[in-house]
């Protein structure tokens, strides 16, 4: 009997019209776990680097993580992976929710999607019943709209649907995929999805999910239950209010935005409004959540209430809304929080990522403004900032006019607009738009977390270890006090020594070592997440979370009927971490592709900032090309893969570059 | 003078407003009843379920109650607060006209049993997995005159009856006993 995952896997080929349920092999959970452990070790046996994100051959799997479905408190996550139209780099992109563990209660791990239909389909999947049906209908509505009249059509209001609106049916490189509450909004998924001519995909499920050590596994489920609430009543001291407590960020909670509004940077993420946030904002975006929010909403079996129930013209439901999204818009066109909920309803209907989409309109309209773009490309552009982001909201999910290359995305749009555009792509790394942040002083940190994420998004990767230290030394070692979570004793030191001026501050503290073992602990909290679909609203991305490097792998063993220790667990990590890697380096991805926007900080350190890259790819096991090793590889149980990066000269016989992407290389300088 | 016959009554007050919609009650329920305990768990053996419509806002637990042959011959619809109820939303019976409340394989009924188990919990599993509050467990005493349960027995047997006539529980239970 399997445990945790249900063994199987739902083969889609879209072309053919034909569906398979395939056994998988139990060793691959063993090396990899589920999620995106076995999301990259398909797409490494499966898709060569020479396939085109829109073609026919790429694949799209919706992946659920190892433990999602069962009792783990958060454990919901659907690990949605391809290759990125606009990174073209594989991507992975999560959703929470509640499609993942129907999917699993259905009797599948991954719905594995290849071919292209002749004509647009959606997919249901009802146990061991799996159909691909005509959606035609449902061309060009939105997701909700379109979740909602599947549900109809089935007659089962159950059911749960992940679905695409025009965005992706219009492939915008930005476009999502949305399942009600949740989205895997990051890295253009919706956009392959809709190549695929794939409207939606509807599950219902009834199975059982199995539990290898039932007795082991409620106990810890009931530890992280007590532990979720006790820490509800003592959130911790002297940080922003979304960093105290537990979940993704509480954007739906919280009131005071003085933080967002005045550190993050407004507009094409560039103007800082120190100042903004004064009494009468406060007051009237206030009302405007208490009026617009009418619950807060939770994923799959989790207490957390991370999203809200969001009534645009309605005194009942709209749309549902979570995180930062809340002001990605009401920022991007310097509006306010009412102009931001009502457009973010309209493009949650278009599936569009929250984060790219706002930051492509405000790049236009800076464009517009340096008369690098003008009336002859936007006809009759609006005058108001408002106005001007429906306007090309509009455009873009059409693909109409400017909207085509702005559906690319800032930095491709910057590429194919020229006279100087791309420049006004400022705040990417690897093409891809990022949280509209800038900064002073070069935090390192942060430096090597955004230089090496291979999800490319901050909050993918950061989480466990304060993002700064308390003023104080007393404060600091108040809060070390009580940190069973971090991998051993020396991480307290360094925190606690750790000040915000001076000799031991930004950016030459933590010195190189210690800070690429932080990063190296944020990143492996999210990768282990990733894998068992716990959301990192409880793992990886809070301080001090229930689920953490000591207790998860008698978790994952209890559940999963592995046998797990933290070595184990770490080696585990390591080989799927590694394997991301590997597979963007057979996409071409390189040390020159690892690095944050040119702007992110005011204060750069070419230095310090070569020392950091050099120590963390020797701490991974990695060339200074930012490529494993092939004694890495071979360690990790990875030697297929060191011998294709032997076939393809991206590795010689001794590790280093080889000679012909030396010559590559010398050609592009 | 007789004294007043009382008895315990258990019970869960649900408090739709609080509900987030999160299925934990679902989840905790199915694997408190697995065989082994807490082996296996799915929503669709569960003896609670969350009603849910989301872009209604609607979200209501429903406890599973007493096992119908029938369903009911008119369907209720209530408004409350600008919110359209409908699905029979607020009724707690095994009913042949939705797929709640019965084993996925065998169709028989499912009941909520309030968590009976030995030894007895200190709350059901539902209230303690739900940490909004939506659901809260409250004790009071009622008086009652004696009358007898059926027995889960008699209603198992009845589902089955009325799936497959009496005549085929009859020989299946015949045959069956022959081979003990
Ligand atoms: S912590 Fe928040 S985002 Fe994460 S599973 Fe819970 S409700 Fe969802
Ligand atoms: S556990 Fe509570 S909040 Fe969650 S669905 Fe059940 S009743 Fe609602
Ligand atoms: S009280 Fe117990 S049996 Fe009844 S629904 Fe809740 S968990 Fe299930």
């Amino acid at each position: 009997m399997r445990y945790a995952e249900t063994g199987f896997n739902l083969e889609v080929d879209l072309t053919k019209g034909n569906i398979e349920r395939v056994a998988t092999d139990p060793r691959l959970t063993a090396l990899h776990l589920g999620g995106l452990g076995t999301n990259a070790r398909l797409f490494w046996d499966r898709v060569p680097p020479e396939v085109e994100p829109f073609s026919p051959d790429n694949l799209l799997v919706f992946g659920a993580g190892l433990l999602a479905g069962t009792p783990a408190p958060g454990s919901n996550r659907t690990i949605v992976s391809s290759i990125s139209p606009q990174t073209r780099l594989f991507a992975y992109s999560m959703m929470g929710g509640f499609w993942g563990p129907e999917l699993k209660y259905a009797g599948y791990d991954k719905v594995v999607v290849r071919g292209r239909s002749p004509k647009l389909v959606y997919l249901w999947i009802h146990d061991d019943q799996v159909e691909i049906r005509d959606a035609e209908h449902y061309r060009g509505l939105g997701t909700l709209e379109t979740a909602e009249l599947i549900r109809q059509e089935l007659g089962d209001r159950h059911v749960q649907v992940a679905s695409i609106g025009l965005a992706g049916e219009s492939r915008v490189f930005f476009a999502s995929i949305e399942q009600g509450k949740s989205s895997a909004s990051r890295q253009g998924m919706g956009a392959v999805m809709g190549s695929k001519n794939l409207k939606a995909i509807a599950v219902r499920g009834s199975k059982d999910i199995n539990i290898a050590k039932p007795t082991e596994y409620i106990e810890l489920c009931n530890q992280a239950l007590a532990y979720i609430k006790a820490r509800d009543g003592h959130p911790i001291p002297g940080v922003m209010p979304i960093l105290a407590g537990l979940g993704s960020p509480q954007e739906m909670k919280v009131h005071d935005e003085k933080w967002h509004t005045e550190n993050f940077v407004w507009g094409n993420a560039r103007t800082r409004r120190k100042g903004f946030w004064t009494d009468e904002v406060h007051k009237e975006w206030t009302n405007t959540l208490e009026t617009m929010r009418t619950r807060l909403l939770s994923c799959h079996n989790c207490p957390m209430k991370c999203g809200a129930s969001i009534a645009v013209d309605t005194r009942i439901c709209s749309y549902m809304m979570k995180c930062f999204s809340k002001l990605t818009y009401t920022m991007g066109a310097m509006s306010n929080l009412d102009f931001g909920l009502r457009i973010a309803q309209k493009a949650t209907e278009h599936g569009l990522d929250a984060f790219s989409a706002p930051q492509t309109m405000a790049f236009a309209i800076e464009l517009y403004e340096a008369k690098i773009l003008t009336d002859e490309d936007m006809p009759d552009f609006p005058a108001t900032g408002d106005e001007r982001f429906y306007y090309l909201l509009d455009k873009i999910v059409h693909r109409e006019g400017i909207g085509d290359i702005l559906a690319d995305g800032t930095y491709w749009a910057g590429q194919r607009i020229g006279k100087g555009a791309e420049a006004y792509a400022h705040n990417c790394i690897k093409k891809h738009e990022q949280l509209p942040l800038k900064l002073g002083m070069l935090n390192p940190i942060y430096f090597l977390m955004y230089s090496t994420g291979e999800k490319i998004n901050i909050t993918q990767i950061e989480g466990n270890f304060p993002q700064e230290p308390f003023a104080t030394r007393e404060e600091r070692e108040a809060f070390v006090a009580d940190w069973p979570h971090i991998p051993d004793e020396r991480f307290k030191q360094w925190y606690v020594e750790w000040e915000q001026r001076g000799e031991h501050s930004i950016p030459n503290y933590p010195p190189v070592d210690a800070t690429c073992e932080i990063v190296h602990w944020q990143e492996k909290m999210h990768y282990v997440d990733d894998c068992t679909g716990i959301c990192a609203g409880l793992g990886s991305f809070p301080l001090k979370p229930p689920f953490h490097m000591h207790n998860l792998p008698r978790l994952i063993s209890a559940g999963a009927g592995l046998d797990l220790d933290e070595a184990g667990l770490d080696q585990i990590t390591k080989r799927n971490r590694t394997l991301v890697r590997a597979l963007n380096n057979r996409l071409g991805l390189r040390r020159k592709d690892d690095k944050p926007p040119e702007d992110h900080w005011r204060k750069r350190f070419p230095e310090l900032e070569k020392k950091l890259l050099d120590g963390y790819y020797k701490f991974k096991g990695w060339n200074e090309d930012g490529v494993p090793t092939a004694e890495t590889l071979r360690e990790l149980g990875l030697g297929f893969v060191a011998e294709e990066f032997a076939a393809r000269g991206i590795l010689t016989a001794d590790g280093s570059p080889s000679a012909k992407e030396a010559a590559i290389e010398g050609a592009a300088q | 003078m007789n004294a007043v016959k009382t008895k315990k009554i258990k019970t869960i007050k649900i408090d739709v407003d609080k509900c987030n919609g999160c299925r934990a009650c679902e989840v905790i329920c199915s694997a408190m009843h697995a065989e082994p305990r807490y082996s296996s768990n799915n929503p669709a053996r569960s003896r609670v379920r969350v009603i849910r419509d989301p872009l209604a806002d609607i979200y209501i637990p429903v406890y599973a109650g007493e096992y119908t042959a029938a369903e009911c011959t008119g369907r209720d619809r209530y408004v409350i607060d600008g919110k359209v109820y409908d699905e029979c939303a607020f009724c707690r019976a095994s009913c042949p006209s939705r797929g709640f409340f019965k084993e996925p394989d065998s169709g028989l009924p499912l009941k909520c049993d309030m968590c009976e188990s030995d030894p007895t919990l200190k709350e059901p599993m539902c209230v303690q997995w739900c940490l909004t509050d939506a659901l809260t467990y409250e004790e009071r005493e009622e008086p009652v005159d004696d009358a007898i349960e059926p027995e889960d027995v008699d209603v198992g047997l009845e589902a089955l009856a009325n799936k497959y006539g009496w005549q085929q529980v009859v020989d299946s239970m015949s045959r069956l006993a022959k081979k003990d």
